[in-house]
């Protein structure tokens, strides 16, 4: 299979706003462009995540990847299509940029434990507990299938001051990210 | 290149500052940039870029009538600024507990030494009067590493009752 890296739309593109609609058909054309879109978010500097509008394809299509940040829980490459939050607990604030948003990062809250319930590439159900910053990568990932971007979320610099939630063990998981 | 000026405004808060200034700026056709506005101990602050395609005295008398009828002093400095040259923090450093002089100076001596460079600081005394509480949140890159801005931490002497913690900065992009 040829992988082409695809362009990716940049915020004030309009379409960024748009939501995305469920896939339906998973067939060879489907995977052709997941692996073009994995090819994307490689080439970009740093890129752990991608979702199908970032692209121009607006349908419900995720891919995370965390694996290669050091001591971070994680669970490898994934593919989630038509994801769900199941559940949620926690909240955490990090920082995040985006690669429809250059130039720019900001603080974001987001839940810090996540269930998650997909389909992968190939339309079976899969079921992901996950946490911290892979949690978050997800999170961002799926906002954007709702027209979503972190830079509807910011919260302020000041705010970061006087967490919300109290800090979990030794680890400063809340700003860490 | 752009020709930019960092426009400092300082006075008694009162409503709708920025948006006085920024129309008067808007009428003279000037471009904002970057700013960071916040109130220190009641006071109004701001610090604008403003791109400007004249000399500064024009702007001086622009600003002259508006900051004087909101009772704002100002200052106009023409700068080598540009725009998109964001540098990322990768480390927080965090710190609070009992309000006594010296904290500011022996934190950010240490982690200087150590190739901390400061791209952010934010400080503000909580508590009450008579029991007041240090806050101070620093934002910067460890030229050096984090490791050698964690071992410096540890010949920090603010006493007993301040707290000092790093956290490492890993941004998500995505
Ligand atoms: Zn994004």
């Amino acid at each position: 299979m040829i992988m082409a890296v695809l362009e990716i739309l940049v915020y004030p593109d309009q379409r960024l706003k748009q939501k995305s609609q469920p896939v339906e058909v998973f067939d060879e054309s489907l995977l052709h462009f997941i692996a073009d879109l994995e090819e994307t978010m490689r080439a970009g500097p740093g890129g752990v995540g991608i979702a199908a509008p970032q692209v121009g394809r607006f349908e419900r299509i995720i891919i995370v990847d965390v694996s290669c940040k050091p001591k971070i829980k994680n669970h490898g490459r994934l593919v989630m299509v038509n994801p769900e939050i199941a559940d949620k607990e926690g909240n955490v604030v990090g920082r995040e940029g985006c690669l429809s948003v250059p130039d720019y990062t900001g603080k974001v809250a987001r839940w810090d434990r996540i269930v998650v319930n997909a389909v992968d590439e190939f339309g079976k159900p899969q079921a992901y507990n996950m946490e911290g910053y892979e949690a978050r990568a997800v999170q961002h990932e799926m906002d954007h299938l709702d027209g979503l971007l972190f830079l509807d979320r910011l919260v302020s610099r000041r705010g970061s001051l006087f967490p919300r939630t109290p800090l979990r063990g030794v680890e400063k998981k809340a700003d860490a990210c | 290149m752009k020709n930019w000026f960092m426009l400092t405004l300082v006075g008694k808060d009162r409503p709708a500052i920025v948006a006085k200034i920024s129309s008067v700026l808007f009428q003279e056709n000037c471009n904002l940039g970057e700013a960071s506005m916040t109130r220190l101990g009641g006071n109004f602050t701001i610090m604008l870029m403003i791109q400007f395609d004249g000399p500064a005295d024009i702007l001086d008398h622009v600003l002259q009538p508006v900051c004087d009828s909101l009772k704002l002093r100002y200052h106009v400095d023409q700068i080598d600024g540009e725009l998109h040259h964001h540098l990322e923090p990768n480390v927080q450093i965090s710190v609070h507990g009992a309000d006594k002089a010296g904290i500011v100076a022996e934190v950010t001596r240490v982690l200087a030494a150590a190739g901390l460079d400061i791209l952010n600081l934010e400080s503000d005394v909580a508590g009450t009067s008579e029991n007041p509480l240090y806050i101070m949140n620093i934002e910067g890159v460890a030229e050096k590493g984090v490791e050698a801005l964690n071992q410096a931490l540890k010949s920090v002497d603010c006493g007993e009752d301040v707290e000092v913690h790093l956290s490492e900065i890993d941004i998500l992009r995505g």
